[in-house]
């Protein structure tokens, strides 16, 4: 038995550990890994999604028990501190002494901090772990509590640091980018394209400042205050991230005395070997061709080396020429560079085009015999970003004119190149390093149908994630020639999108799920996907009650209640805006106290009645209704609540009505069927005490008017609203929410929430604002509208319902006897009542 | 297996020997169902109005047991008529009781037949 031990629980450790249990004949080995981090490995390239949710589980790359179930003994939060070559031993920090017969150095590297004169002030951070991030959320929010406008710098204007310019805008504060160098991203970016970033970057609110080297850090009680460049040249900022590059976590080599590099980094062969045989070192702690890798796919590849070398497989060898290519992965804007940016006249020629005023900037570096692609940067506009890549790692060939590759169709470019063309050793995916033909092989032989399907046989897009739309293309182009149709119906029984449905339906006017499947179906009674979604649509056009044709409604909407565990059902009466009086609330502790219901405020401050019977459901909403209630919709795909704080009303720091106008939105907005639920928020200040921004669409009143949030959500994958608009009126606000709910009801996929379906709308929220403030696509009448009459044809499905005796005869348990579930057990829970527990 | 679960077991036309009287059909949803009370049994009917055929179950789902089958959503999957609980979406083969997207216990079917706009159920006792 032989000990493998791993130091380092990073992105590439982890990726050993993964590479190494594919392997056969893993009996003779035994892995022990040891992380620093109190957590299991995690995507530290996609770090920044922290700030969206704040959700660390969703990072992991691996939970605890997945190192368990392969046999590798997991350490973490504790950090090695000692290695002893001659008795191939390490010791940790709590002293304790492990054996080896390998060693796995996988230690990363940590941020640089520059020795400048204060930088230990409170207030700097850096931009490397969950805990940097964690540590830098709570400092924003304690600032912008004492200062709403507080500034925030980046020191260092490369890829992370614009990343990082970025976060400091989501925190709210105002982003300013101090770069040493007079360009931005200064490896990746010549200077014209730099100047082009730059006006982008402006352009949505990053103040940039280049040549700029910082002589110290100011401050007022340990506290910084500010950056001085020069005399008299000051910025103010009450937080400071550096991001001014990285340095190798090689003390461990250092003091065992293996082979460094001049400025660092523990030096490998291409084997990953390192000047001890039995030492490996992977990441970004190797020093491979003297060089650090700062980016993740090579070190994957070490990874793999490693592992190979390890068991013995020896012909696996790090190739010497590594690709550098990169794309940022800023929301909204595109940089690209690959292969050679720079090129001296000497090696080639460069073509360049450039449209300052569309923030455009390409360049194409060709050889000087004009046929091959040596390198190229992208700004503006980076969707040729992957096949230029692919050319240019293939070495493809490429048109007479390579012009034709960089221009505007307009200017007589052509879409050169097609994912069809590339040769099969070409690799799609450089983080997961899965080729071409691996991805048309698990299509062909049928293991994946789809691009979900690819992903998970192949992994490919599972790192990085730049590749996703070229194996997208890549999967969808296999598909079509293999003659197998790429599906988009909403089940069997329709081949058409939801989209497609909703526009047959509202042009030709159908009214029952028959005549639609009748129609455009592929045959068969229809399902549970496809019946809700054609009663959703027809409701979300005509504004029919769930009671119209109550057969096709999912089971909720049947018995316009929700269903609980045992079979009963809870009872949500609308209390818009969460506004209720002291009489309607001891009508519903007395009808509450009659049937014996179990009593909860929920989630959207209403209140919720549970354990009615079937039976029961009428005669409650008979009394509720005689009492000025009507439905809460609780159980539908449309409108819940609008949350409101006090507001203005009654909170001394309100700034506007919030509580009157959510009860106008609840009011305008109930009963509309859409997509799925849609919760809204209203807060008179910027305290936020309603939430606003965690719900579908959130309004904070402001200095001079309303800011509307759109497309935010909590449950499974929560996600903060987006600014949408800024000191509007009441109106105005009425009219862009309008627009946006149904522009959502008309083209989003089904079940799907605004919060995915804004993200995967291409543009995004700018491209709305295009749509519902600029009208670029001409259908704003038409959404007002539709949404008009939808309000206007309001009617409570449960008033309808009891005054109906025909509808009343659904709510009978049986249809044949008058008797109600006789397998109903109940038992006491805190004063209440609840189900028995299920087995 | 618990006790109640065995109270439902599938009977075929040649085992029948009660025919009850349910309800007349347009006591049933068109393209849904509802449930019948037959002795201490509750029995899901469903009515596929578009086939203009008849189908009935145990009304108990055999996940959770708890009596809601007819209140679930009809329909088919490639072509096999089905019934879809609701509470999980776990879905039932009305020909064999079959759970088709998972591997539950089926569920018990029963005959039917419709007489005089009638809707009988068959039992074998
Ligand atoms: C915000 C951000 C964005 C990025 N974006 C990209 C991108 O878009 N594309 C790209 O290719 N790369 C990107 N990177 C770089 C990428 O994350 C790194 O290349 C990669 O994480 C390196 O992996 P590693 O395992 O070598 O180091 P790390 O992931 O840093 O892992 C090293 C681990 O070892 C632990 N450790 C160190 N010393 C010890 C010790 N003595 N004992 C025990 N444990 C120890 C550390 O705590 C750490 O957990 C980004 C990095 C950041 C921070
Ligand atoms: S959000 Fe502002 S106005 Fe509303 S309750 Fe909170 S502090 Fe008051
Ligand atoms: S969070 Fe889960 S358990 Fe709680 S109400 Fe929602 S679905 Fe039910
Ligand atoms: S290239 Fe990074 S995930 Fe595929």
């Amino acid at each position: 038995m032989k000990t493998i031990v791993v130091i380092g629980n990073g992105m590439v450790g982890f990726k050993f550990c993964e590479k190494f249990v594919t392997k056969e004949n893993l009996g003779n080995y035994k892995v022990i890994v040891f992380g620093e981090e109190p957590r299991p490995a995690y995507d530290r390239v996609h770090l920044s999604e922290f700030f969206e949710n704040q959700n660390a589980k969703a990072l992991e790359l691996a939970p605890q028990s997945w190192y368990e179930e392969n046999g590798i003994e997991l350490i973490t939060d504790t950090r090695i501190t000692d290695i002893h070559r001659d008795k191939k031993t390490i010791t940790s920090v709590n002293e304790k002494q492990y054996t080896y017969d390998y060693l796995v150095l996988a230690t990363g590297s940590s941020a640089f901090v520059p020795p400048i004169k204060g930088v230990e002030k409170k207030g700097v951070f850096v931009y490397r772990t969950i805990e940097d991030l964690e540590d830098m959320l709570s400092y924003a929010a304690k600032l912008k509590v004492k200062n709403p406008n507080a500034k925030a710098a980046v020191l260092g204007g490369g890829l992370l640091g614009l990343e990082a310019g970025k976060a400091a805008m989501d925190m709210g504060l105002e982003p300013h980018i101090v770069e040493f160098a007079p360009k931005l991203m200064p490896r990746q970016l010549d200077s014209r394209s730099s100047q082009v970033l730059q006006l982008k970057l402006e352009s949505i609110g990053l103040n940039i400042h280049l040549s700029k080297a910082t002589n110290q850090i100011l401050g007022d009680d340990g506290y910084i205050t500010g950056m001085e460049f020069g005399e008299d040249d000051v910025l103010d900022v009450e937080m400071l991230i550096i991001s001014a590059g990285i340095r190798p976590r090689d003390e461990l080599g250092k003091t065992c005395n293996l082979e460094m590099g001049v400025r660092g980094g523990i030096v490998v062969n291409n084997k990953m070997q390192t000047s001890d045989p039995d030492i490996y070192a992977i990441g970004e702690v190797a020093l491979y061709n003297q060089m650090i890798y700062g980016l993740v796919a090579p070190g994957y590849d070490m990874a793999d080396v490693a592992a190979n070398q390890i068991l013995g497989q020896t012909e696996t060898l790090m190739p010497d020429e590594i690709d550098m290519s990169t794309k940022l992965k800023l929301i909204g804007v595109d940089v690209a560079s690959f292969g050679e940016p720079f090129m001296p006249a000497s090696k080639g020629h460069s073509i360049i085009f450039e449209n300052k005023t569309q923030h455009l900037y390409k360049r194409i570096n060709v050889s000087l015999d004009g046929k091959s692609l040596l390198g190229g940067i992208l700004v503006g506009d980076a969707a040729d970003y992957n096949m230029l890549h692919q050319i240019y790692l293939n070495g493809m060939s490429i048109p007479e004119d390579p012009a034709q590759l960089i221009l505007p169709a307009s200017e007589g470019g052509t879409t050169f190149g097609d994912v069809t063309d590339l040769p099969d050793e070409a690799q799609i995916c450089s983080c997961e390093s899965v080729t071409k033909g691996q991805i048309c092989n698990v299509i062909e032989n049928g293991e994946a149908t789809d691009v979900t399907g690819v992903v998970s046989y192949t992994k490919a897009g599972t790192g990085c994630g730049g590749c996703k739309p070229m194996v997208t293309d890549l999967t969808n182009a296999t598909l079509k020639a293999l003659g197998i149709e790429v599906k988009e119906g909403v089940c069997e029984h329709f081949d058409l999108s939801r989209q497609d449905l909703y526009k047959i339906i509202q042009v030709k006017g159908y009214t029952t799920f028959n005549e639609v499947l009748d129609n455009h179906g592929t045959g068969g009674h229809g399902c549970e996907l496809c019946k809700p979604l054609v009663a959703s649509l027809m409701a979300s056009i005509n504004a029919d009650t769930a009671n119209k044709e109550y057969a096709i409604q999912d089971s909720n909407d049947r018995f316009l209640a929700n269903i609980q565990r045992n079979g009963t059902y809870s009872v949500v009466p609308r209390v818009p805006g969460g506004e209720i009086t002291p009489d309607k609330l001891i009508a519903l502790g007395q009808i509450a106290k009659k049937y014996d219901l179990y009593t909860k405020v929920t989630g959207g401050v209403r209140i919720d009645l549970f354990g009615a019977t079937l039976n029961q459901l009428p005669l409650i909403w008979k009394e509720l209704i005689s009492h000025g209630f009507e439905s809460g919709h609780a159980y539908g795909k449309s409108l819940r609540t609008v949350k409101t704080c006090v507001g203005s009303t009654w909170c001394r720091y309100g700034m506007d009505e919030s509580v009157s106008f959510g009860i106008e939105l609840e009011n305008r907005y109930r009963g509309i069927r859409a997509p799925h639920k849609i919760k809204g928020g209203v807060s008179g200040c910027i305290r936020e005490c309603a939430e606003a921004r965690g719900k579908d669409f959130g309004l904070i009143a402001v200095e001079g008017g309303w800011n509307l949030y759109l497309g935010g959500n909590g449950g499974a994958t929560p996600r903060h609203a987006e600014l949408f608009a800024e000191q509007i009126d009441n109106e105005t606000v009425i009219k862009y929410i309008d627009r946006y709910l149904m522009f959502y009801m008309r083209t989003a996929k089904p079940l799907q929430r605004t919060a995915a379906w804004q993200d995967r709308l291409e543009g995004g929220i700018e491209y709305l604002k295009e749509v519902i403030i600029e009208d670029k696509l001409g259908i704003a009448a038409d959404l007002d509208e539709e949404m008009q009459s939808l309000v206007n044809k309001f009617e409570c499905e449960w008033t309808q319902a009891v005054n109906d005796p025909e509808m009343m005869k659904r709510f009978n348990h049986f249809v044949n006897s008058e008797d109600e579930d006789d397998n109903l057990v109940f038992v006491p829970l805190r004063e209440q009542k609840m189900p028995e527990p299920w087995k | 297996m618990e006790e109640i679960l065995k109270k439902y077991k599938t009977t075929k036309l040649e085992g029948v020997n009660v025919w009850f009287k349910a309800a007349p059909v347009d006591a049933f949803p068109k393209d849904g169902g509802a449930c019948v009370k037959y002795k201490d049994l509750q029995i899901a009917v469903f009515n596929f109005e578009r086939l203009n055929t008849w189908y009935a179950s145990q009304n108990l789902s055999p996940e959770k047991q708890e009596m809601v089958l007819s209140r679930g959503m009809i329909g088919d999957h490639n072509g096999i008529p089905m019934v879809a609980c609701p509470l999980h979406k776990k879905t039932f083969s009305l020909e064999t009781g079959e759970n088709l997207n998972g591997d539950l216990e089926p569920i018990a079917i029963y005959p039917v037949k419709i007489e005089n706009n009638i809707v009988y159920i068959g039992f074998s006792e």
